[in-house]
């Protein structure tokens, strides 16, 4: 598959996951470049959330599984031995399907990130909050009730209160998985704006299984299907003359 | 229509018999309820609670009984509530699936089952043997310790297991080490459940008798326990010896009734502690 | 800094690694303690003789007999009755808490079964002599009250509140369809409770009567107190009997070390491990299995 080159911040070579002895991927080769909006797509199991979370082995957790193949960052292989999981997963943010706020105060959920890596002095953390809620166009709303429960936010604010906390630790990628299956119409077409913003400053790759989503706020595309990679390319023909049957099948509707 | 009918009356006695065994179990509890409220409660007085027993334990107090009991449910807490709180911990956060950690979850759930008599005879030789720290409240203390950690591990674990996934792992995707994201994202929640499940089980071992008939609970003290090598007396094993063990069986039933309600009074006391306790975290979360 | 860390995380893991091993050395230890106290006693006893004979005296200045037979029995006498009184009762009073009772009653009734779950066992010994036994006396035109259906009682009144919370969450458990389809082919509540509901959480209540027994195999303030201690083989249910909780307790503080006698008691103690052990162990098979399928 040819693709147009830029930096590739994330590079996938022949990729293999498992979940015991359940393969959910197969050779799976995605680049995700730089300053660009990546988008996975594809019906429902065919490994796209599995996918993603591998790039900052967030699977991990996960007993008994297993990853095969290589994941570059920058050109490093992120299972390499010297590699600090820990510290990966700060430069790899990541954006849950369901918002998952933490019980604590809205200036909380966003200082919690720079509080474990050990920041202490209050201005600081004061100016990074601000600065994160802004740059998840939700200052605005929230700036008068920083010490309020998050909880108390509505779903796409709280939302937009994970990504604003994922901002906070200055990571270089975002991964959103499905980020917007848990929210309403409107609260989707902000954090679609947001999305969009986040391009100039960072690498993006999202899981959709909305494919106008996908159309409108990415770059590249990636179609999966049962575990492995059917097609990938620049977002616009992907959705015009997708090479593969199935992919035009699957985006025209006839299944998924 | 007959059918019908005979269906109803079926569905009326059932229930009716259902609702008489429920009404029978709660009238047992406040029969024994009653009966050592009623008879107990004459005997309770400040000296009584405050003072020795005199002239061979027909008058006086059970002060050394409730203290004894006190302390050595301190050297249970001691050893039973971080260990318990710790391998919940490994349990519910840090174990993998496998041989290691079913083998620890057996051991678990039987050791819960093991009779408390049976605590007390590994007790004997593990502390007062072995270790040699003879018939003493730390000895007790330490056997009643054994006894609790299967329950404080399993209180524990499923307060552990009412924290959220997402928690964690939105706090592994920030970039927070295993145990920042534990200490800093679940235990905060979880601690109110632990500690109400801890406070359950400890209440247990302080009512506990058989374990510590042979490692270190005294027939009669006429003094407090000096240090943790020392003999005590116990609520229990007081009421134990007043109702079966003394001369004038007759003439001690009112210090037997007082010793059951003091002891009845500190077991349940502590139950709603830790439901006061649960109750009162949680609204604070909120 | 990172180095530091993940060092920092190794050696926490390896903490609370130690203290979930603990569980199983704790276990491993009163296994092997109680085993190696117990073996000495075969030494001069029997096996066949300890675990058939009927005669318990140990310190007979003639010959020491060492046969626990009257014990066990009485053990399972005592069990026996219990599990009689508390089954049918805990059962009952499960179903009607999980189907019949207003939730409100539920939410009254469930934390005063957790009263009655934490009075301590000496307590029930001590109204067991105080209420049951001149009770009991006056029922049966007998001198004392101090027997097995003394203990049986007791022991049921112990094992309810295991039986009812264990029973009313299998009940609970069950599928609400299952229950639905019984009540849509115009079966009364009744008989859908009895007929559906009780079968379809069968093995869970089985298993809550297991634990329930294994409590009451176990209990030893109560039955000490409560049913007379008579050494003799137990004639039937208005005999005083002496369980194998019983004798360790009563003759444990007066036994000279590091003679068989000593040993023997361990030897009781060992063959009480061994059977509430099975019986736990069951009923977690059970359990688990449930769970399972329920899944």
């Amino acid at each position: 598959m040819n693709v147009e080159t830029g930096i590739a911040k994330i590079e996938t070579r022949d990729l293999d996951f498992y979940y015991g002895p359940t393969r959910a991927l197969k050779r799976v080769n995605v680049s995700c470049y730089k300053n660009r909006v990546t988008a996975i797509i594809g019906p429902s199991g065919c490994g796209k959330s599995t996918f993603i979370r591998t790039l900052n082995r967030m699977n991990d957790v996960i007993p008994g599984t297993r990853v095969e193949g290589t994941i570059l960052l920058d050109g490093k292989d992120v299972h390499a031995p010297d590699v600090d999981v820990v510290e990966l997963r700060r430069r790899v943010g990541m954006v849950f399907q369901k918002p998952n706020p933490f019980p604590k105060s809205i200036f909380d959920n966003i200082a919690y990130g720079l509080r474990i890596n050990g920041m202490k002095d209050k201005r600081k953390l004061e100016e990074v909050v601000v600065r994160s809620l802004r740059g998840a166009a939700l200052w605005e709303e929230v700036k008068d009730r920083l010490d309020e429960n998050a909880f108390a936010l509505s779903g796409g604010q709280q939302q937009r209160l994970c990504i604003a906390r994922a901002l906070a630790v200055e990571p270089e990628v975002i991964l959103f998985d499905e980020p917007c299956s848990a929210i309403d119409p409107i609260a989707t077409a902000k954090v679609e704006d947001l999305i969009e913003t986040l391009e100039k400053s960072y690498t993006v790759v999202i899981v959709t299984h909305n494919m106008q989503q996908a159309a409108r706020v990415s770059d590249y595309t990636a179609f999966m299907m049962l575990g492995e990679l059917v097609e990938f390319d620049v977002t616009e023909k992907i959705f015009t003359n997708p090479v593969n049957k199935l992919t035009e099948e699957y985006i025209t509707g006839r299944f998924g | 229509m007959k059918q019908a009918r005979r269906k109803k009356i079926a569905q009326f006695l059932g229930f009716f018999l259902l609702r008489a065994g429920l009404t029978l179990v709660l009238a047992i509890l406040l029969l024994f309820l009653y009966d050592i409220g009623r008879k107990g409660g004459g005997t309770i007085s400040w000296e009584f609670l405050s003072q020795a027993p005199r002239k061979g334990m027909t008058e006086g107090g059970i002060f050394p009984a409730i203290f004894g009991t006190f302390l050595v449910t301190l050297i249970t807490a001691i050893l039973a509530v971080p260990l318990g709180m710790c391998a919940a911990i490994y349990l519910n956060e840090y174990a993998t699936q496998g041989r290691l950690t079913r083998l620890i979850r057996l051991s678990i759930r039987n050791l819960s089952g093991v009779p408390s008599i049976v605590y007390g005879l590994f007790g004997v030789i593990l502390f007062v043997n072995i270790m040699r720290f003879g018939t003493s409240v730390l000895s007790a203390g330490l056997t009643l310790g054994l006894m609790t950690l299967p329950w404080t591990i399993t209180a524990s674990e499923e307060a552990l297991k009412t924290v959220p996934n997402s928690y964690r792992e939105g706090a592994l995707a920030l970039g927070a080490t295993k145990w920042q994201s534990i200490r800093t994202n679940v235990l905060p929640y979880a601690v109110p459940g632990m500690l109400t499940g801890t406070v359950l089980g400890l209440a247990r071992a302080a009512g506990e008798t058989a374990p510590i008939l042979f490692t270190g609970a005294a027939f009669f003290l006429p003094y407090l326990p000096k240090s943790l090598g020392d003999q005590f007396m116990a609520l229990p094993y007081h009421l134990y010896i007043m109702a079966t063990q003394h001369h004038q069986i007759e003439q001690v039933r009112p210090i037997a009734y007082g010793t059951a309600l003091v002891l009845i009074v500190l077991v349940l006391g502590m139950n709603m502690t830790a439901v006061v306790i649960r109750y009162r975290l949680r609204r604070k979360r909120r | 800094m990172r180095k530091w860390a993940s060092l920092e995380e190794s050696v926490i893991r390896a903490f609370f690694l130690t203290c979930g091993i603990l569980a199983v050395l704790v276990l491993v230890g009163i296994f092997a303690t109680l085993l190696s106290t117990a073996v000495p006693a075969f030494k001069e006893i029997h096996l066949s003789e300890f675990l058939l004979k009927k005669n318990w005296d140990p310190t007979s200045p003639e010959k020491a007999e060492y046969g626990i037979l009257s014990m066990i029995v009485s053990t399972l006498m005592v069990t026996g009755g219990a599990l009689l009184l508390a089954v049918p009762i805990g059962i009952g009073v499960a179903a009607y808490l999980s189907d019949v009772a207003h939730w409100r009653v539920r939410e009254i009734v469930k934390p005063i079964v957790e009263i009655l779950a934490g009075i301590p066992s000496v307590v029930v010994g001590f109204l067991g002599i105080v209420l049951f036994g001149p009770a009991i006396a006056k029922i049966f035109h007998i001198g004392n009250g101090l027997n097995a259906v003394n203990g049986s009682v007791l022991l049921a009144i112990m094992s309810l509140p295991t039986i009812i919370s264990i029973s009313e969450d299998a009940l609970n458990a069950v599928p609400q369809a299952y229950g639905e389809a019984s009540l849509a082919l115009g079966a009364s509540r009744w008989q859908t409770l009895f007929r559906v509901k009780v079968p379809a959480a069968l093995s869970g209540i089985i298993a809550a009567c297991m634990l329930g027994m294994g409590r009451a195999i176990g209990e030893t303030m109560t039955v000490l107190m409560a049913t007379g201690n008579a050494r003799a083989f137990p004639h039937g249910f208005l005999s005083s009997v002496r369980t194998m909780t019983a004798n360790v307790a009563i003759e444990l503080g007066e036994v000279p070390y590091d003679t068989t006698h000593y040993y023997a008691l361990f030897a009781i103690g060992l063959v009480l491990f061994v059977m509430t052990f099975i019986v736990n162990l069951v009923a977690d098979v059970i359990l688990r299995k449930y769970q399972e399928r329920e899944q």
